[in-house]
């Protein structure tokens, strides 16, 4: 049976043209389509109902906090009450299970799953937890983005309060007479945020927003703006034979905590000692030929050195953009590499990520 | 100029004497969302009815686009190369994709007419 999230009659509306996504019935588009949603959330204020992803509340004190850094690579001890960090799921190889935002709340934790990995994670948690623990894979809460430089005006005029969040914070907040609960954050290389309420109301809030200004995007713009702003997807550029090192994620593992023990601690250490074979690196093909998911990578004598995990057209770089793995040999920035699309090799060079930069305000690095 | 027919494909065409004008349909660009993307048949080479004569790109896929009837490609729209996104504005007008001289007009005789294409899309899309 394929799910509907609360805001489904919303998307049809709006002439949302619906896909299968993780068991979920979602919008990957509207009428006007993926690049003018991507350049309104660049210019204005989008709309993203990720009410899919999983919203895993875990309640305890500081035992909880020892307990979920044996699991997480991150230094729970030192986060402060509604601050966020990212982090991995892993595997005792150091291959990546999912990756998270985890959220240190008053009594206890917040960790947002991917939507396709979240009833697998919930079930590796609570084991690694040895069920001690109260788990609530919350399924009566909806998560809604609103990114863009405008997101903060628009957001502003039906939450009082939220500008003072700082990028990776959250905290809670009033509407509508009810509590909700909103952090600073996003997966789009704009300044935005995520607000977690329930479903009954998520309707009604998401009308407010778009009165306001703001505007419904699909998944096909949040795949477009998360690849420019050279963010991962987890299923393409992240996956279980992949560890953080490889995927260039070094820096959401605290030095802190290299030498303590998690799942694949002693792998990840050997990787950050003598370094990895393959590296993810940022792509840009020579011409406007995409190159997607899977594509296979050469150097110039024609060894096959790597293959790309994600590829699209990049509307506000306007040019085709990619990130893949590669021999770690051909990881510094200016390489020229080849790529097979369609039996041609198309020339490419490795670039720096992300693509598309903007400043955030003052907090953490984006995730 | 010949009567446009149409594809299951979903590509267009137009005769003027022995030269075949081909493009895709509006239904397919809608189909397809933004066109990123466009990869048009050499000058001078030959395509065979049914064939794969070119590439066109959404955000989303990467779509073969079909020679409707055989013959050698006399010309190519590099226009819509340059600005891919002039396929989604006009794409039974001035975003033509090449044309053929025709090879077999007979093969003309198996594509549909405007109104059985429109009856074909509206079944096949939905």
């Amino acid at each position: 049976m394929i799910k509907k999230t609360p805001l489904y009659n919303l998307h049809i509306q709006h002439g949302a043209k619906m896909v299968e996504f993780a068991g979920y019935q979602m919008p990957i588009q509207y009428k006007s389509g993926i690049i003018q949603e991507h350049k309104f959330t660049r210019e204005n204020a989008g709309i993203f109902d990720v009410s899919h992803m999983g919203q895993l509340f875990i309640t305890g004190s500081d035992q909880l906090t020892d307990d979920l850094e044996k699991i997480f690579p991150v230094n729970l001890k030192n986060l402060k009450i509604n601050q966020s960090k990212y982090s991995f799921l892993m595997n005792e190889q150091g291959g990546i299970y999912d990756d998270l935002i985890i959220t240190k709340l008053k009594d206890g934790y917040l960790i947002i799953l991917n939507a396709a990995c979240k009833k697998q994670d919930f079930e590796i948690i609570k084991k690694k937890l040895d069920y001690k623990y109260e788990l609530n894979l919350d399924e009566s809460l909806s998560l809604i983005a609103i990114q863009g430089p405008k997101a903060k005006d628009v957001l502003g005029k039906v939450v009082s309060n939220i500008t003072n969040l700082k990028f990776m914070n959250g905290g809670e907040f009033e509407y509508d007479n009810l509590n909700i609960y909103i952090t600073r954050s996003g997966y789009t290389g704009e300044d935005g945020f995520e607000i977690s309420l329930e479903n009954k109301n998520v309707e009604k809030f998401v009308d407010q927003l778009i009165n306001y200004g703001a505007k419904l995007i699909g998944l096909g713009a949040r795949d477009t703006l998360r690849l420019e702003a050279g963010l991962c997807l987890y299923g393409n550029d992240l996956d279980e034979k992949t560890s953080p090192i490889e995927a260039n994620l070094k820096w959401a593992i605290p030095k802190s905590r290299v030498d303590s023990d998690y799942p694949g601690s002693n792998i990840i250490k050997k990787q950050i000692d003598d370094g990895v074979k393959t590296l993810r690196v940022g792509i840009k093909p020579e011409t406007r030929v995409i190159a997607r998911g899977n594509t296979k990578i050469f150097d110039q004598n024609d060894k096959e050195i790597g293959k790309v995990t994600s590829g699209t057209f990049g509307p506000s770089v306007e040019c085709s953009i990619a990130m893949g793995y590669v021999e770690n040999n051909y990881s510094p920035t200016n390489t020229k590499i080849f790529l097979e699309v369609r039996g041609k090799k198309v020339p490419a060079n490795v670039c720096d990520l992300p693509f598309y930069k903007k400043n955030y305000v003052k907090g953490e690095k984006n995730v | 100029m010949s009567e446009v027919k149409f594809s299951k494909e979903h590509e267009w065409i137009t005769l003027e004497g022995e030269v075949a004008t081909i493009g895709i349909t509006k239904h397919a660009t809608e189909m397809l969302g933004d066109i990123v993307f466009a990869e048009l048949p050499e000058k001078g080479k030959n395509v065979e009815k049914d064939g794969t004569a070119g590439v066109v790109e959404s955000t989303k896929a990467a779509s073969d686009v079909y020679t409707p009837i055989s013959g050698e490609v006399v010309d190519v729209n590099q226009s819509i190369v340059d600005d891919p996104a002039k396929i989604n504005e006009d794409p039974e007008g001035a975003a033509w994709f090449f044309k053929l001289k025709v090879k077999d007009l007979s093969e003309l005789d198996t594509l549909m007419n405007k109104e059985e294409y429109e009856k074909f899309a509206k079944e096949t899309s939905s």
